[in-house]
């Protein structure tokens, strides 16, 4: 297994672990991880909150360095922002011939063209569908099984685009928690909305949102992610909630493959678990006890 | 250009903006499931159903004045649900657009904060997240912002996630990319 990465500007800064645990995982499990050269930014939601034709052409600038490295078809996106950015470019120009001109025109700017040969695929499509849990459970060297675990999609890699699970209720998270023996924590937040930006313009709107979400964690060990942003809204602002409304809502969050990669005996250290801003002492118990 | 006729030649780009905007939710059937999707329905002044009946109206004052679109998170509930088929996110970043573009005052904070972001882009090509920040900061002129956000930048900053960044010049290596993009967008 061999593919295209496209990391993204997060995974370099506030979600490092993100980036470092991702590689880490894929190269446990055999997977090839070739990052796309000279890379730079999808836009995230800010492109498309100034300019719709920026907001395409940043994602599209990346799609056409990444058609220049041959035999590799899939581009695995780890951050739902940019992995839906990208997509939605993949997507957009096979209806849109039109589309698909101006765009180049744009890009014709810096000698590149898109024709829109390859594939964008979340950093989850890839784990639960190439992967799998089968191979996922044949490396495990402790079984988790005193773990609950919540899992939570959160948007972008869910919607618009139905690709990989079902965008109202998805479940492709549980057979991979239970590849690792831990159970899943049965809530019906996984696909909700935690606010994405507005913890930095209206923050009270924000905290509102990851309430919800983490008050109906209450009884899970951790809460598991694959997206920086909501990674950052989950952890960052638990003790401004618990204050604020008066309940205690520490919970330990991870991103996806660094819960895999502990389970398949890859170290704190490997997967970075110093970088999480919300690991609690009852979880690092839990973990030292399997 | 004077002042009045600028504003209102503005106003009739807005007009311009806003017609191709009803004409995405132009068959919108006033069900109101974009409502009931909405996590954020509940701090919005205007519920989006109803938005999108003001767009259809035409009623520029209303939508302007509202906040609803500016706390759209583009979760895209309403896209996957709209039984119409609309791309309502689509539409609600359309009027974030202009916002943007004509810098409305009601919508300060986020105009400036997305501004900031694509700013940083269009020096380093990378975002970079102190410096995006820092700009944001230094736009809004408000010194009891940041404080918002004091505790978490040095959590961050400890752990080496980020580091203080002064907004520099970069390599503008996007420059030629971002300049296609707006001669592209004010051709008629």
């Amino acid at each position: 297994m061999k593919y295209q990465y496209y990391p993204g500007c997060s995974l370099e800064g506030t979600a490092l672990e993100y980036n470092i645990s991702t590689q880490a995982l894929m190269k446990a499990v055999d997977a090839e991880l070739v990052e796309i050269d000279d890379w730079t930014c999808c836009g995230a939601s800010a492109a498309e909150a100034t300019s719709h034709l920026l907001s395409l052409a940043l994602p599209a600038r990346n799609l056409a360095l990444a058609e220049k490295m041959d035999g590799l078809n899939d581009i695995m996106v780890p951050c739902s922002a940019c992995y839906l950015n990208l997509k939605k470019v993949e997507q957009k120009i096979k209806k849109d011939a039109d589309l698909l001109e101006k765009i180049n025109d744009v890009l014709e700017e810096e000698k590149l063209n898109l024709h829109g040969k390859l594939r964008v695929r979340h950093l989850l499509d890839v784990v639960s569908n190439d992967i799998g849990p089968g191979k996922i459970k044949d490396l495990v060297k402790k079984p988790f099984t005193d773990l609950k675990i919540a899992p939570y999609y959160g948007c972008q890699c869910l919607r618009p685009y139905a690709v990989f699970d079902d965008p109202e209720d998805p479940r492709s998270m549980e057979p991979l928690i239970e590849a690792i023996g831990a159970k899943v924590y049965p809530w019906q937040m996984g696909g909700k909305c935690c606010g994405a930006s507005h913890m930095n313009t209206t923050m009270e709107v924000g905290l509102e949102l990851v309430h919800a979400i983490l008050h109906s964690a209450r009884g899970a060990d951790a809460i598991v992610t694959v997206c920086p942003m909501c990674q950052m809204n989950l952890e960052a602002y638990q003790q401004k909630i618990s204050k604020k409304y008066q309940e205690a809502l520490s919970i330990t969050i991870l991103y996806l493959p660094q819960l895999l990669g502990l389970a398949i005996g890859l170290s704190e250290k490997d997967l970075r678990l110093d970088l999480n801003l919300a690991i609690t002492k009852d979880f690092r118990k839990k973990l030292k006890e399997m | 250009m004077n002042q009045s006729a600028q504003k209102e030649n503005n106003f009739a780009v807005v007009s311009d903006q806003l017609a191709s905007i009803r004409e995405m939710i132009q068959t919108c059937i006033q069900c109101g499931t974009c409502t009931g999707s909405c996590p954020n329905a509940f701090a919005m002044d205007s519920t989006p159903r109803r938005l999108w009946r003001m767009v259809m109206m035409g009623q520029k004052d209303a939508i302007f004045q509202s906040k609803t679109f500016a706390l759209c998170s583009d979760c895209y509930y309403c896209t996957l649900r709209c039984p119409r088929g609309l791309p309502l996110t689509e539409a609600m970043d359309a009027l974030k657009q202009i916002a943007a573009k004509e810098n409305l005052k009601p919508y300060k904070k986020s105009v400036r904060f997305y501004k900031s972001f694509v700013e940083s882009v269009r020096r380093h090509g990378r975002v970079r997240e102190m410096e995006f920040m820092t700009l944001y900061f230094f736009s809004m002129k408000d010194p009891f912002l940041p404080l918002n956000f004091t505790l978490l930048g040095m959590k961050l900053m400890s752990k080496g996630k980020v580091s203080v960044q002064v907004p520099s010049k970069g390599k503008r290596r996007l420059e030629p990319l971002f300049r296609k993009v707006e001669e592209l967008e004010d051709r008629p």
